[in-house]
């Protein structure tokens, strides 16, 4: 795909922003173990990047899905990959139902703060009980008159503490477990919500993870997305764009954890040379780097497609999968070239290490993807 | 009133610059490359002094390389109304003199009668610090350098000034040229919907012929090397031994 100008000049804008505005505090935010969302999606709002997918009608700037990747590729650059996976729910993961299916209502309620910025959003699949096998969550929301009554606890919910809506899914029928789900959108604030706790976690760290309960929530059946039992088919859908962020934005910190590598083994002399002046050492980059590469080739045959109008969940998959096996190998490679530095907790690469652990977990475990892709191949097993 | 803004296309701030093999300049093949941060100051207090009411129209001026015509679209994007791009090299390695380019500035100030023209003071590549003055000279206009505030009234500005000694404060008639410092103001990020935008904003596109300028050098590059080195240090066991080192070396 040939990124126009403008795609450069939008990498460029965000990427110097981060650098102002956003690096400088980054360490200070995953010490704390949260980081102040509001003010920072206040920011990138203010310059048009949490919208640029979405629809014009809803203060979004209707600009085909490449502008958005070049969006998550350049969140790589921040130094603390939870600030990035934050941002990267409320525009591509927690918003992409909500704007396809949502009625004009709720769009304007919800979707609409959320491109502004003035809204955080999180997105609530994942229970205690299991994150892998979606469609055996047991979050009900009951109709009673015009509302529903849901009651359930979600689990490993980003931006959870902070939220203002939660995109939650939540079992509305009977029938079987693929068609008895419907998304529904739930603000934060509604009686009955209590977030159970911050959940501690190895990497991630700047971004606040949390566990939800739902205690006889009442919200109206208006916040329901789109049709109703359809909400296991529109989350299918919904992680499309989610994995292909994933894959995109964890390129890029792998691109991160490659730079910052060559210029640490550069500078660092052992038996009187640079480490980088070891040829172990640089073909084992020049061997990371052709990998990167080969996933970058991969995400972006997924933009086209989701550029084209075509389903992209199967290189989706593929790109996600192949970024989670990359985040092991590549930041783990990188790290062992720092020596002690890369154990330590002040080093750039340390820090990269912990956050991409999780994309072979997050979004669908790469075992999930592999469930997945067994069936484009004609050869699962159940 | 119409505010003229110079801005340059230069090596970017974060590269590591690095001396061509042949010591004939900084080799800028494959380089990133960015507006010079203190012309985007330029464009920033001209955008400013626009949404204040104050200025009408803001252009802004490359001159160099036809790829400046990308740093005209982030002035663009910031929200500078037009462009113009006057091509004077095919080389990136070809850097246009101060005098060369303020003799063009001079052609489009002429052309276009701005009131104020805000430059950078100088451009990050070679630190020139030269052509906003060579163009007031060229112009016989006032000038007010190294502004770290400027505020206009009636037919004058007032611009503080940043001095060896501290600030300045001093007035000049307008027309004049003001070159902007690092505090001058805090310049704004592109915007997508402004990037969009700048996508239809006019660029015209001229020569350095085009206004009869020889852009030929008439300084000549003897040689360019890199910074020397700083030599590893050494460790020292003790007090003694750090004193007869230093003894050593004659430095106590
Ligand atoms: C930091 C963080 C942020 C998160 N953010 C969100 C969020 O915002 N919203 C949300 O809804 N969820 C979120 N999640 C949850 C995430 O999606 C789940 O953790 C993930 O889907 C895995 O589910 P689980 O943790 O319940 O693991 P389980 O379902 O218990 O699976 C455990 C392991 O079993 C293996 N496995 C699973 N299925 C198969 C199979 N078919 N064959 C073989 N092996 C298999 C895999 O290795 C898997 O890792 C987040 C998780 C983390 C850690
Ligand atoms: C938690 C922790 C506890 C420790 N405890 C102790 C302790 O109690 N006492 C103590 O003395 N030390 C201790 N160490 C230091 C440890 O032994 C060193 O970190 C280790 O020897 C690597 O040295 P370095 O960190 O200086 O890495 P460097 O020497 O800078 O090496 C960096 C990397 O360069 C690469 N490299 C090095 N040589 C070559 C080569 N010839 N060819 C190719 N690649 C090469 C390797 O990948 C290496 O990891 C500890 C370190 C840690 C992290």
């Amino acid at each position: 795909m040939e990124l126009t100008h403008e795609h450069e000049a939008t990498r460029q804008s965000v990427l110097k922003w981060i650098d102002d505005k956003v690096n400088p505090h980054v360490d200070d935010w995953e010490a704390a173990g949260i980081y102040p969302a509001h003010q920072v999606m206040g920011a990138l709002g203010a310059l048009g990047m949490l919208g640029v997918s979405k629809p014009e009608k809803f203060g979004g700037l209707g600009l085909d899905f490449s502008y958005a990747a070049v969006v998550a590729e350049a969140l790589g650059s921040i130094k603390s990959g939870g600030v990035a996976m934050s941002i990267g729910v409320q525009t591509d993961m927690c918003t992409p139902a909500l704007e396809k299916h949502g009625s004009d209502a709720l769009c304007e309620e919800f979707l609409r703060p959320a491109i502004t910025g003035e809204y955080v959003g999180c997105i609530g699949v994942s229970e205690p009980g299991g994150g892998s096998d979606v469609a055996s969550i047991r979050t009900t929301a009951r109709k009673d008159g015009g509302d529903y009554v849901i009651n359930g606890t979600k689990m490993w919910i980003t931006n959870g503490v902070q939220a203002d809506f939660c995109c939650l899914l939540a079992n509305t029928g009977d029938g079987p477990v693929h068609r008895n789900k419907s998304l529904i959108v739930v603000p934060m604030k509604t009686k009955g919500v209590e977030i159970a706790r911050k959940i501690d976690k190895i990497g991630m760290r700047a971004s606040d993870t949390a566990q939800i309960f739902f205690d006889d929530v009442r919200v109206p059946q208006a916040n329901r997305i789109g049709e109703e039992n359809m909400g296991f088919i529109y989350q299918m859908e919904q992680f499309q764009i989610e994995r292909l962020w994933g894959a995109l934005n964890n390129a890029a910190m792998l691109q991160r954890a490659i730079d910052c590598t060559i210029a640490y083994t550069r500078e660092r002399q052992v038996f009187g040379k640079p480490v980088l002046d070891n040829q172990y050492v640089n073909f084992a980059l020049a061997e990371m780097q052709a990998e990167v590469e080969a996933l970058n080739a991969l995400n972006w045959r997924g933009v086209e497609m989701v550029v084209a109008g075509q389903d992209a969940t199967r290189i989706a998959t593929m790109a996600k999968l192949k970024a989670g096996r990359l985040a092991r190998t590549v930041a783990d490679g990188c790290l062992q070239f720092w020596g002690g530095m890369g154990y330590s907790e002040d080093s750039e690469i340390s820090r990269i290490f912990r956050d991409v652990r999780l994309t072979s977990i997050g979004g669908g475990a790469d075992e999930v993807m592999l469930r997945i892709l067994t069936r484009y191949m004609g050869i699962a097993s159940d | 009133m119409k505010v003229l803004v110079p801005v340059k296309r230069v090596i970017d701030y974060n590269v590591k610059a690095k001396v061509k093999a042949d010591g004939s300049g900084v080799d800028l093949a494959n380089v990133k490359m960015s507006m010079n941060p203190f012309d985007e100051i330029a464009v920033e207090e001209a955008i400013r002094l626009k949404e204040a009411g104050t200025a009408e129209e803001v252009i802004v001026v490359s001159v160099g390389v036809k790829q400046a015509q990308e740093t005209l679209r982030t002035a663009l994007a910031m929200g500078a109304d037009r462009a113009i791009l006057v091509v004077a090299a095919d080389d990136v390695h070809n850097d246009i003199e101060p005098l060369a380019v303020a003799k063009i500035l001079k052609a489009i100030v002429d052309e276009e009668q701005p009131k104020l023209v805000i430059a950078g003071k100088q451009a990050i590549d070679n630190d020139m610090n030269a052509a906003g003055q060579m163009l007031a000279a060229l112009l016989g206009w006032g000038q007010a350098t190294f502004a770290s505030e400027l505020t206009l009234d009636g037919d004058a500005a007032t611009v503080t000034r940043e001095v060896d000694g501290g600030l300045q404060t001093i007035t000049v008639g307008l027309p004049a040229i003001v070159t902007a410092d690092l505090r001058l103001n805090e310049p704004r990020y592109a915007s997508l919907p402004n990037i969009m935008k700048a996508k239809k904003k006019p660029l015209d596109e001229k020569t350095a012929a085009d206004y009869g300028v020889d852009v030929s050098p008439r300084l000549e590059v003897v040689k360019t090397t890199e910074p020397p080195v700083r030599s590893a240090g050494i460790m020292v066991e003790s007090v003694d031994e750090l004193v007869s080192k230093l003894k050593e070396k004659g430095v106590v």
